[in-house]
């Protein structure tokens, strides 16, 4: 992909609410909105593009006219690719492309749901059958965490890998969550805890698993006119990339995730390597989630993802590789059941030096942020943004 | 583990042969005459060519390419959980997402030998292909 002109993330919001009864997912995409705006400097009448995915509370209405016009927003450029959870991924490498084709020049992002409030059984319930593929898997108890312990089994069965080492993951992320006073679960985990928390579906544990919270969260995506007219320290969206991963007509290969690809694209796209890489955003819906993305963006090489992760590789500030330094959808927030949004929005506190003094990774410059979204094991999309500090 | 009877996966004109084939015991698969391609799920047009398939009868037998014991799922009987959710790898390629029943969670293994059985529905023209072990005796 040719990149002839700069794009920047401006302003980035998550709502600091995790449990949310007393409003509508409509209420919390609009205080998302105005939080990114007011972070960006922006007035909301600069907005000419909008970009969200699957408001899981109206699921038959038409995602970006209900919102666009909730919203009360007049736009150039709207964007409603539906990957699950990495959408909002997509969404920013897919307004960056609009802003460097001259659509618009100010793009709002966003997320919001409510699966805690409503009680929804997230990942282990079986749901109907919509679509053709569903009457061939949801058919045998197919829901989710299903299909990330299937290739738990395999990786395990494969390369070795053990449940201890997916805890390590957890352990990590709870780590960083503790000095996070939004975080819905903030007492650090210890590898023994995963282990003895329940069997959800073997080998997961209840502990390998994301959190279920309410609330959202929003980015601004502006183009380099509108950023010399900002105050805000602004982020620039150097590289992207995105695959589907599906089930291969019978051929799939549950160890390997869509991110080899998407991660080939957006490293191709920014122009850096692995090595230069600070800070990482992993999707973080189950523990193997984050294992597979480590191997398949290139951090490590396929099967050795298990040791990788043993240690304090993934602490911050120090180690090796820092990930979800504000505990992630494991242990902080999974808004909506949909981790990508929070995923750059962390990256983006990382480089503007914002993330909580305890886990700001020292000097962070180059930032990675990836969505695995749907369901490995069969259909999902991966999202992959490459990001930068401005002054780089 | 069995669940009978299933409900209803939902039948289109795409699939109903496969599922009424089930329901007479036999587990049916597509067979591109273009490029040689043996898949699953049924579709018209081959996934790799879009050339147009044909049915084959598969032999059922195949063996566990991974699987899961399920211990949370709602919407499913409580008394027929843990569930074991598979893929298997039949003998003819393809990989199929299905349960393995007549197994003690304990006893299931990636690699195990399996052979297709059919769980009825509460349609009589539609069953559902599951899978058993075959015993190494």
């Amino acid at each position: 992909m040719a990149r002839t002109e700069p794009v920047y993330v401006a302003g980035a919001y998550e709502h600091p609410t995790r449990e949310a009864p007393d409003t509508s997912t409509m209420q919390l995409h609009a205080e998302v909105a105005a939080g990114a705006l007011r972070d960006a400097g922006l007035p909301k009448d600069a907005v000419d593009g909008y970009c969200t995915a699957g408001v899981p509370e109206y699921s038959y209405a038409k995602t970006p006219l209900v919102m666009a016009d909730y919203l009360g927003l007049d736009v150039a450029f709207a964007d409603s690719t539906e990957f699950g959870g990495s959408s909002y991924l997509a969404h920013v490498g897919h307004a960056a492309n609009a802003i460097r084709n001259g659509v618009c020049d100010v793009v709002l992002v966003t997320l919001a749901g409510r699966p805690r409030s409503r009680s929804q059984d997230t990942g282990t319930g079986v749901r109907e059958m919509i679509t053709v593929q569903d009457s061939f898997e949801r058919i045998y108890g197919e829901m989710g965490v299903t299909n990330y312990a299937m290739a738990a089994r395999r990786h395990m069965h494969e390369y070795g890998t053990t449940s201890e080492q997916l805890a390590a993951i957890r352990e990590a992320a709870s780590y960083h969550a503790q000095y996070n006073e939004h975080a819905l679960y903030r007492d650090p985990v210890t590898v023994e805890d995963v282990l003895e928390s329940r069997p959800i579906a073997d080998p997961l544990h209840l502990l390998d698993c994301c959190v279920i919270s309410d609330g959202g969260g929003a980015v601004v995506v502006v183009s380099e006119d509108v950023r010399e007219e900002l105050d805000r320290e602004c982020v620039s969206v150097l590289g992207y990339g995105e695959a589907i991963g599906g089930t291969r007509a019978g051929r799939v290969d549950v160890t390997e995730s869509a991110a080899r690809l998407s991660g080939e694209r957006a490293f191709a796209d920014a122009g850096v390597s692995r090595d230069e890489i600070d800070y990482v955003s992993l999707y973080d819906s189950f523990t193997i989630t984050v294992l597979m993305a480590l191997e398949d963006l290139g951090f490590c090489e396929k099967g050795e993802g298990g040791s990788f992760v043993e240690g304090d590789t993934l602490k911050a500030p120090d180690g090796e590789l820092p990930f979800n330094t504000d505990g992630g959808g494991l242990s902080s927030n999974h808004p909506g059941n949909r981790g990508g949004m929070t995923k750059i929005i962390e990256a983006v506190r990382q480089l503007r030096g914002e993330a909580n003094d305890e886990v700001q990774v020292e000097d962070a410059t180059l930032a990675l942020a990836h969505g695995t979204g749907g369901r490995i094991s069969t259909r999902h999309g991966c999202g992959t943004l490459i990001l930068g500090r401005e002054d780089r | 583990m069995t669940w009978e009877p299933r409900p209803v996966p939902d039948v289109t004109p795409e699939t109903r042969r496969f599922w009424r084939a089930a329901a007479e015991g036999r587990l049916l698969l597509n067979d591109c005459p273009d490029c040689g391609l043996t898949y699953f799920h049924p579709r018209a047009l081959c996934p790799d060519c879009f050339a147009e398939a044909e049915w084959i009868e598969s032999d059922g037998t195949g063996e566990i390419y991974t699987y899961s014991v399920v211990h949370q799922i709602s919407g499913w009987p409580e008394e027929h959980v843990p569930v074991i959710v598979a893929y298997v790898e039949l003998d003819e390629g393809p990989r199929l997402l299905t349960n393995v029943v007549g197994a003690e969670p304990a006893d299931v293994g990636i690699g195990d030998r399996v052979r297709v059985t059919f769980v009825e529905t509460e349609n009589p023209d539609v069953a559902v292909p599951v899978f058993e072990p075959v015993s190494s005796a």
